[in-house]
């Protein structure tokens, strides 16, 4: 497999395809990236490269980070992400990867940070269906039962229950590349990709068929 | 320019006339049929246009043995061939649902400059 890239969330539009059908797309600014730091299996225990994406002053980043980055002597940016890949020997440190690394019809997993919701009850969270609410109801958006009593005497591990819901990390996998665009760095991808506008997405090619 | 008002820009057409609702338009709807595509025309009065960018859209309504049909169309999309405008109608809204209650004589629409 190899390096994906790191990509900003344009937004949402819709474009005709060849067929005259209308479709949903995301727009991603994907790259360019530069990988900064290539890590092996005898030195780090694992094969991955290192990019960076997001050029910022010098006088943004920290002194850490600074030394860092500058290994690569391609400036500093404000987000630096692994990719795992085996074919870690192919890269080199500074080397730029642009959007033209996928082409249309390919089929790519998208990483990004879902938007969040908050403390959110069960039924926004699970989609529970909830009670009545008039006709003297008094049960209303509670979740009900999460068990019975003298047997198992304890709530089950993983019941749905209200909680945090969005802010994670989440993958959509096998998205359809319908345009990519080298001199915009931009890319279309049919449908949605979770995440925000202007969320960082990681792109990689799919790890299904 | 904003990204996506550039690619949505980079889709719409230049070459669809001028028209509004009341006027009456031929479409000419490319068609396929297994390896062979063929043009197919369909002639009614424009009922509503809307605009937004490439997402615009119009419908066409007409009388088709005694019953009506309305088709709408994406202005931009690639399946027109090409729109003709046939009269240009004088109406005095830019909506014209009312022409669905309306049938025969008393549908028709006065043609622009003609008393």
């Amino acid at each position: 497999m190899k390096a994906g890239l790191i990509g900003k969330k344009i937004g949402m539009t819709q474009i005709f395809w060849r067929d005259g059908s209308v479709i949903p797309v995301t727009v991603i600014e994907a790259g360019p990236c530069i990988v900064i730091q290539k890590k092996d299996k005898e030195a780090d225990g694992y094969s991955a490269v290192q990019l960076g994406f997001g050029r910022i002053k010098g006088k943004s980043a920290t002194k850490p980070l600074k030394g860092h980055m500058e290994k690569a002597d391609k400036g500093y940016f404000r987000v630096l992400r692994e990719f795992r890949t085996d074919s870690v020997g192919e890269y080199e440190v500074g080397q730029e990867l642009k959007v033209d690394i996928f082409k249309v019809g390919d089929s790519v997993d998208i990483v990004g940070t879902t938007k969040g919701k908050g403390f959110a009850g069960v039924i926004k969270r699970h989609g529970f269906h909830g009670g009545r609410a008039t006709h003297g109801s008094m049960f209303h958006r509670a979740p009900g039962s999460i068990g019975a009593s003298a047997y198992p005497a304890r709530v089950f591990k993983g019941q749905k229950m209200p909680g945090q819901m969005g802010n994670k990390r989440k993958t959509t996998q096998r998205l359809e590349v319908v345009g990519v665009s080298p001199q915009n760095n931009l890319m279309m991808i049919k449908g949605a990709v979770p995440g925000s506008k202007n969320g960082v997405v990681l792109i990689n090619d799919s790890i299904k068929v | 320019m904003n990204v996506l008002e550039m690619l949505e820009k980079e889709q719409m057409r230049t070459d669809i006339p001028d028209f509004k609702s009341g006027d009456t338009v031929k479409v000419h709807v490319k068609i396929v049929e297994g390896q062979k595509e063929r043009l197919q025309v369909f002639q009614g009065v424009v009922i509503r246009k809307r605009s937004n960018q490439n997402r615009s859209t119009f419908t066409v309504r007409k009388i088709s043995y005694g019953v009506g049909v309305e088709r709408t169309f994406p202005i931009h999309s690639p399946v027109i061939d090409k729109i003709d405008v046939v009269t240009k109608g004088r109406v005095r809204r830019s909506r014209l649902y009312y022409l669905r209650g309306l049938r025969g004589k008393k549908a028709r629409i006065r043609e622009l400059g003609r008393r």
